[in-house]
């Protein structure tokens, strides 16, 4: 039994240094970054380069105009700037989808891991927890207690989103954590006496990395739809801008009957590539964390070429696999089924 | 087994007591919201439906919830303020139908599709159906409500194809004839489109993802070997087994269905569960709400044990493994 050999080469390579890291990173993945890096300076700079101040009315407004110079995105029927609106709104909608993802992910890694680690009454009780907030149904949940909450602003919205969002990504990591903690290299340091949190932090943790990566994006991802979803059935702080109130005022003022497409096409389309880059982030985490669904070679096929089963596949198995080979990383565990077991 | 049970027994007592819990601990009580419609409410009629409504007698909490147990065992759910005297179990009643309905539909057609286009893509990767998936996944990350009400303005307002709102012609007699049914099937095929559209992409990307993993298994390669068809590796031996996520899924799926489609029912106008909710939301109408949160809890917890079953009865390695 090789106990002690494993522990410091496993764990360390893991994580590859940061230019591997960025070549290795799948082309959709990078794609999604790179437009989700646009919408995150955007959320920075935007109300800054804002032309105009998004809630300033023109009382001589003679309802909504379509683009021109002095308004590229046009304007509302109220005479407001619609690119403004816009530029200030993607950062409260960004802002919040952040605050979420952190609760969330904080919530579901503190809750996942121990309950996996732990095991015995207190996995019992924990993996309870989240079965409870899995089968609660999120979306009914959420205008009820939205609708009551006195004002609600960014931090009480994100509070309530995480707190029925957290307990998908709590299940997975779980899952995962169970599987690490049997592995040769995580008995090997409890072997040598580390504490119980130093297995966490620098054994447990680092080999979840790209788990809990893809967590935060997903609940990213719910938390915008969500919130914009909410906004629209009226469940929203109605006095700031952000993508789902401005889809909400374009709404109620007829905005899609009467062929303003500046006016809700922008926010729509705007949350439409936000999610978008989240989801293709998501897919390259996924190929990171299983190598299988990774494509070879990234080169095309012939269209017409016969395919056959086994050819595309497994590159940790192809000895002569070009861009993978002599790397140090090792996929951790690569187990689908695993993660999609219903309730287990 | 048994603790699947106990599982179940545990979330099923969670749900009744949030669904007790929320009215109760929100401001404002059914009452206020009737007077608040009603502002001709003589205070004798207040204090009568104060009574009917378990507020008036000063219990405490715990005997409010007692009684509010032991009204659901005998099926008793209140009558609903907004549509007073109606009770909840009718108003329940008119409005699952067409929720089941359409959104079960949708949800079968959308599972099929994308599993079946998952399978594809999974097999023949980078191939035209693996190509579709951006497309479906763009789809999805979309803000529902925002395709809707395109969809809504181009085919009902634009082109007279589908009409955008309702859930039958108005003045159709509801029941089984021709006419109803024709006209509940023309008004529902525009919502179910849009959520097929917008939910196949989940299927697809969890059909294709198992697959290519299932793809690399040696037996694949035997069945490859052994010069069966195409059709049969595909289908019989990768699919057959790559479908097990995805049938859980499913099973889950079918118990949001009275959940799941709120937002499809408010842009429709349609009469199902998810706009009674809204309203009932809107009116204040707790008796009602607590209802439907009731009824969404139950569908849920059938349909986990559901896919419990299912999963067992799918793979047999999970008989072994529920066995410890």
């Amino acid at each position: 039994m090789a106990v002690a050999v494993p522990v410091a080469p496993q764990s360390a390579a893991i994580v590859p240094r940061r230019g591997q890291f960025l070549r290795s990173m799948p082309a959709k993945a990078k794609v999604g970054g790179a437009i989700l890096g646009l919408f995150l300076l955007v959320a920075i700079i935007g109300p800054a380069i804002a032309p105009y101040d998004p809630s300033a009315t023109n009382p001589n407004a003679l309802g909504a105009v379509g683009p021109t110079a002095a308004h590229l995105l046009g304007t509302t029927s109220t005479g407001q700037d619609v690119l403004s609106q816009l530029l200030v709104g993607l950062r409260s909608s960004i802002v919040l989808g952040v605050l979420t993802a952190s609760i969330a992910t904080f919530l579901a890694v503190a809750t996942g891991v121990t309950a996996g680690f732990l095991g015995g009454i207190a996995d019992e009780g924990l993996s309870l927890l989240m079965n409870v907030f899995v089968v609660l149904p999120a979306l009914p949940l959420l205008i009820v207690l939205l609708g009551y909450l006195p004002g609600s602003g960014d931090l009480p919205t994100a509070i309530v989103l995480s707190a029925l969002g957290w307990s998908w990504g709590a299940r997975v990591i779980r899952a995962q954590t169970l599987t690490l903690r049997s592995r040769d290299f995580i008995a090997a340091a409890r072997e040598t006496g580390e504490r119980t949190w130093r297995i966490v932090t620098f054994e447990i943790l680092p080999n979840e990395v790209s788990l809990i990566a893809a967590n935060f994006v997903g609940t990213f991802l719910y938390a915008i739809l969500t919130s914009v979803a909410l906004a629209f059935i009226g469940v929203a702080n109605f006095s700031t801008w952000n993508l789902g109130t401005m889809l909400f005022w374009a709404q109620s003022a007829n905005a899609f009957s009467t062929g303003a497409w500046w006016w809700y096409v922008p926010p729509g389309v705007a949350a439409a590539l936000l999610g978008t880059s989240l989801v293709l982030l998501n897919f390259g985490l996924d190929e990171l964390g299983n190598p299988r669904l990774r494509n070879t070679t990234g080169r095309r096929k012939r269209p017409h070429a016969r395919w056959r089963p086994g050819t595309g596949l497994s590159t940790a198995a192809h000895p002569h696999q070009p861009r993978w080979s002599g790397r140090a990383w090792r996929p951790t565990d690569p187990t689908p089924v695993e993660r999609a077991e219903p309730l287990a | 087994m048994v603790r699947r049970l106990g599982f179940y027994a545990v979330a099923a007592w969670v749900a009744l007591t949030i669904n007790f819990l929320i009215p109760h601990v929100l401001p404002g009580t059914p009452v206020e919201a009737m007077l608040a419609q009603h502002p001709q409410l003589t205070a004798s009629a207040v204090k009568a439906l104060d009574l009917q409504f378990g507020i008036g007698h000063q219990g405490s909490l715990l005997h409010q919830y007692g009684v509010y147990l032991n009204h659901l065992i005998h099926g008793n759910l209140g009558v609903s303020t907004a549509a007073y005297p109606a009770s909840v179990t009718s108003v329940l009643g008119n409005t699952i139908p067409w929720t089941v309905a359409l959104v079960g539909a949708a949800t079968i057609i959308s599972f099929v599709l994308g599993t079946l286009l998952g399978i594809l893509a999974g097999w023949r990767r980078g191939g035209r159906f693996d190509q579709l998936l951006p497309a479906f996944t763009f789809l999805q990350a979309t803000p529902y409500f925002f395709l809707a009400l395109i969809a809504i303005q181009l085919f009902s307002n634009d082109w007279h194809i589908f009409p955008g709102y309702g859930g039958a012609t108005l003045g159709v007699q509801v029941g089984f004839n021709a006419a109803f049914i024709g006209s509940a099937i023309h008004h529902g095929i525009l919502p179910a489109l849009t959520i097929i559209v917008t939910s196949m992409a989940g299927w697809m990307l969890q059909m294709r993802n198992v697959m290519i993993t299932t793809i690399g298994e040696d037996y694949v390669l035997a069945a490859e070997a052994k010069g069966l068809s195409t059709r049969r590796v595909m289908f019989t031996y990768a699919a057959r087994n790559a479908i097990l996520p995805n049938i859980a899924g499913f099973a889950l799926a079918i118990g949001f269905v009275i959940a799941g489609a709120l937002v499809m029912e408010i842009v429709f106008s349609y009469p199902g569960v998810g706009y009674q909710l809204y309203n009932a939301v809107t009116q204040d109408d707790f008796p009602v709400m607590q209802g439907i949160f009731l009824a969404i809890s139950a569908a849920v917890l059938l349909a986990c044990l559901l896919a419990d079953i299912v999963y067992v009865i799918a793979d047999p390695r999970t008989r072994r493994r529920a066995a410890f």
